[in-house]
């Protein structure tokens, strides 16, 4: 592999791998909720999520480069072209399949656990975690299938990174510019390499799909 | 003999209907209470209120002559120990599902080995630690959960209908278990068996409608019934 | 082995603290350590930047890598280029994203300059479009002026692809026709690729016909063997394609680098800086794909002449009330 390529993989595992750990923190606990507590409007919310699921990533990298630009509301942060933002902006982009596969894990979760790890002495809090423990199998797969949908998008990487060599070039720009300035060998073993990511990692996933 | 627990009044509303109504209970010390009833009766919501799991929706719960209190009810429910009506099990090995309880109360490594193995044990499924829950039978289910249940050294033990969907060999290993707590461990066992009753209990309540209409000596119910309620009662009429 | 790793810190926590940290807030705030760390890191070259914007077929060429290359070699400092479209390029420094603009369109460079968006242009390069085609020239136009070409490919019905993308050899383009006073827009052999020179070259090749092109994209391409086509027209005034730069005006926007713009733009205006830009391309392919401008404007010759009819504003290449007080580069 050579030193390019290796920079390019290297730095995509690490964008959009950050990019998943920042949606966790958010996603994780609002998942919780919405898969333990019963409350009104819950339905809405989860459907809100499910709606965000296909929500361009062009649409979202523009907004986002909007908010970003030093001319933006967030632009005294010059975050614009730097793998921050490319990790801000997928870190949103996963935040409704996450949300929406780990609520699912957790609703899946046997109602009875609940109490039954009250009555062997847990905490309510205790108790939260033990349900996510046993969630472990789904969560495994949003978690996987959040990252892959994190490195293989382009629009965010594009928009909020410009494809900048050594800082902000990722595998989907690589590829989707790489041609045009005739590296199509490097385009090509980019994509390659992006397509094995992606495969290996949902066939992991699937062998935690179901009971 | 002393008072373990104390029930006094409680009623228990949900969904808009009353489980319980004005009950009061003594369960004493060490013994093997037994509340038979036909089904719908209240008895797995009664025994949710004893194990602390449920809220009542009126009344008062006394544990050892202390007042039960929202402060105080986690505390409480680590010394009971409630076994449901069909096994829960965590997706897991059975060590672990046994060991989960003993965890949670600070033990760790050798001890909690040492305890998971004497569990296990009692219930005669030795050698079952490193098989995954879940993938035994029913009957060998039913005893996993009765030794996690057991693991834990409840100073009360609940268990909803512990033999109802077991055959007769482990339901007879099961009444043995429960037999040999008496006195070391206070057992209240909700069940519809009436002759289950009669074999294993110091007392027997009867609860119909969610109230306890007589609680009383096994002879008191079902050889001498104190009037043609209970009679008919002890004879199953209303199950 | 994780497991091991979280109780051995667990322990750590233990002897330093003097009390139990649960396990569970142990992993969530090593979460959130590794988490900010990470994204900081990425955050980290945001402050200390030059910000280059410039368009897609002058960073495909790969000259300004190799300027960037030398310019770190001597500054130690890293140049991010951002590589758009002609207009796109231009509206990022509108916005205060760039610290410098790189372009090849002169009309809209001076509506920026106009617009006070940018400032401090100097003229830094020039070289030829030319128009490439099959090697036996169905259209015969080897050697006729770029107008005159145009007109016998539209009327000889030879196929032509257009980049049809606004970039700025599109817009080369579509003033030669507008030059030949011919509308090709619709026409049955007129072809919009939409899309780069390289693949735009690609698809002239794969259908033998004619197209504009720069000479670096060609020459890479052909001599890669990715496509085989033959120089027909290699000069000419109405080719001629002028690369200025620019400093994004910090009265705009105050976030800009203005400092190393000013310092950018003098590297490349200087000696060193014009000799970078004709070395690129001598190694590989034994000319050079752009040729330095800042001396020739200095003379009286052809080129010269025709730069200044082509790129100059009002008389100058940048007129004086856009030169934000940095005079010393235009003596």
């Amino acid at each position: 592999m050579s030193e390019q390529l290796l920079d390019i993989v290297l730095r995509s595992l690490w964008i959009s791998g950050t990019a998943l750990l920042l949606s966790l923190l958010w996603s994780l606990p609002l998942a919780l909720i919405l898969g333990l507590r019963r409350f009104r409007g819950r339905n809405t919310i989860i459907s809100f999520f499910n709606a965000m699921l296909g929500v361009p990533t062009v649409a979202l990298g523009l907004f986002l480069y909007l908010l970003f630009s030093r001319r933006g509301a967030l632009g005294a942060f010059s975050l614009l072209y730097t793998p921050t933002a490319i990790m801000i902006g997928q870190a949103i982009l996963i935040t409704p399949i996450l949300i929406s596969l780990l609520t699912s894990a957790i609703e899946a979760v046997d109602p009875r656990i609940r109490d039954l790890a009250r009555t062997l002495g847990a905490s309510e809090r205790q108790a939260s975690l033990t349900i996510l423990r046993e969630a472990r199998k789904g969560s495994i797969l949003a978690g996987v299938s959040a990252f892959n949908r994190a490195i293989a998008e382009l629009g965010i990487a594009l928009m909020l990174g410009g494809n900048i060599e050594g800082l902000t070039r990722v595998m989907t720009t690589q590829i989707a510019l790489g041609v045009n300035r005739g590296e199509i060998i490097l385009s090509l073993e980019a994509t390659l390499v992006l397509l094995a990511i992606v495969f290996t990692l949902t066939l992991i996933a699937n062998r935690f799909r179901g009971d | 003999m002393a008072v373990h627990m104390k029930l006094h009044r409680v009623t228990r509303r949900y969904d808009g209907i009353t489980a319980l109504s004005e009950v009061d209970l003594e369960v004493k010390n060490g013994e093997v209470l037994t509340i038979i009833g036909p089904n719908g009766a209240g008895k797995t919501t009664l025994l949710r209120i004893l194990a602390l799991l449920d809220e009542p929706s009126s009344g008062e719960i006394s544990y050892r002559g202390q007042r039960v209190d929202r402060s105080s009810v986690q505390e409480y429910r680590k010394r009971i120990t409630m076994v449901f009506q069909r096994p829960v099990l965590f997706n897991d090995t059975v060590f672990e599902n046994i060991a989960y309880g003993l965890r949670l109360r600070g033990l760790e490594g050798e001890e909690v080995a040492q305890r998971v193995n004497d569990a296990l044990s009692s219930v005669m499924l030795d050698g079952f630690g490193s098989r995954p829950a879940k993938k035994l039978s029913g009957g060998e289910q039913q005893r996993v959960v009765l030794a996690r249940a057991l693991a834990l050294e409840p100073e009360l033990l609940l268990l909803d209908e512990p033999t109802a969907n077991l055959d007769p060999t482990n339901a007879h290993i099961v009444e043995r278990i429960i037999k040999n707590l008496r006195g070391r461990t206070t057992v209240v066992v909700a069940t519809h068996n009436i002759f289950q009753a009669r074999r294993l209990s110091d007392r027997v309540g009867c609860l119909l409608n969610g109230k306890i209409i007589d609680i009383d000596r096994p002879r008191n119910i079902f050889i001498k019934p104190k009037n043609e309620i209970i009679r008919k009662f002890a004879r199953g009429e209303f199950f | 082995m994780i497991v091991n790793l979280i109780k051995f810190i667990k322990l750590m926590c233990l002897r330093l603290l003097g009390f139990q940290v649960k396990k569970s807030a142990l992993v969530a705030i090593l979460l959130i350590v590794v988490v900010s760390l990470s994204v900081s890191l990425g955050a980290f070259r945001g402050q200390n930047r030059l910000i280059v914007s410039t368009t897609t077929s002058l960073y495909d060429t790969g000259l300004l890598d190799f300027i960037a290359e030398r310019y770190f070699q001597l500054y130690h400092i890293k140049l991010d280029f951002i590589a758009a479209g002609t207009g796109q390029a231009l509206e990022h420094a509108r916005r205060g994203d760039a610290d410098v603009v790189l372009t090849h369109s002169p009309s809209l460079e001076r509506q920026f300059l106009k617009e006070r968006v940018v400032g401090v242009r100097k003229i830094i390069a020039y070289n030829f479009f030319i128009i490439v085609g099959p090697g036996e020239d169905p259209a015969g136009i080897k050697g006729l002026p770029p107008v005159r070409a145009l007109t016998k490919i539209a009327t000889s019905g030879v196929t032509w692809i257009s980049r049809g993308d606004n970039s700025g050899t599109h817009l080369k383009e579509k003033s030669l026709w507008e030059k030949a006073g011919i509308q090709p827009a619709g026409q049955e052999w007129y072809i919009e690729s939409g899309t780069g020179m390289g693949p735009t070259l690609q698809i002239a090749n794969e259908k033998g016909a004619y197209t504009l092109t720069d000479t670096g994209t060609y020459l890479k391409y052909q001599k890669e063997g990715l496509i085989n086509l033959a120089p027909l027209i290699e000069s000419g005034e109405d080719l001629l394609n002028v690369y200025s730069v620019m400093a994004v005006n910090p009265e705009e926007n105050r976030q800009v680098n203005f400092s190393g713009a000013v310092a950018f733009i003098a590297f490349l205006t200087s000696e060193e800086g014009q000799k970078t830009i004709e070395d690129f391309g001598k190694e590989e392919f034994g000319v050079s794909l752009f040729n330095p401008a800042v001396q020739l404007l200095r003379t009286d010759s052809a080129v010269a002449e025709w730069i200044r009819d082509y790129a100059f504003i009002e008389n100058s290449e940048c007129p004086p009330e856009y030169r934000l007080g940095q005079e010393g580069l235009y003596q």
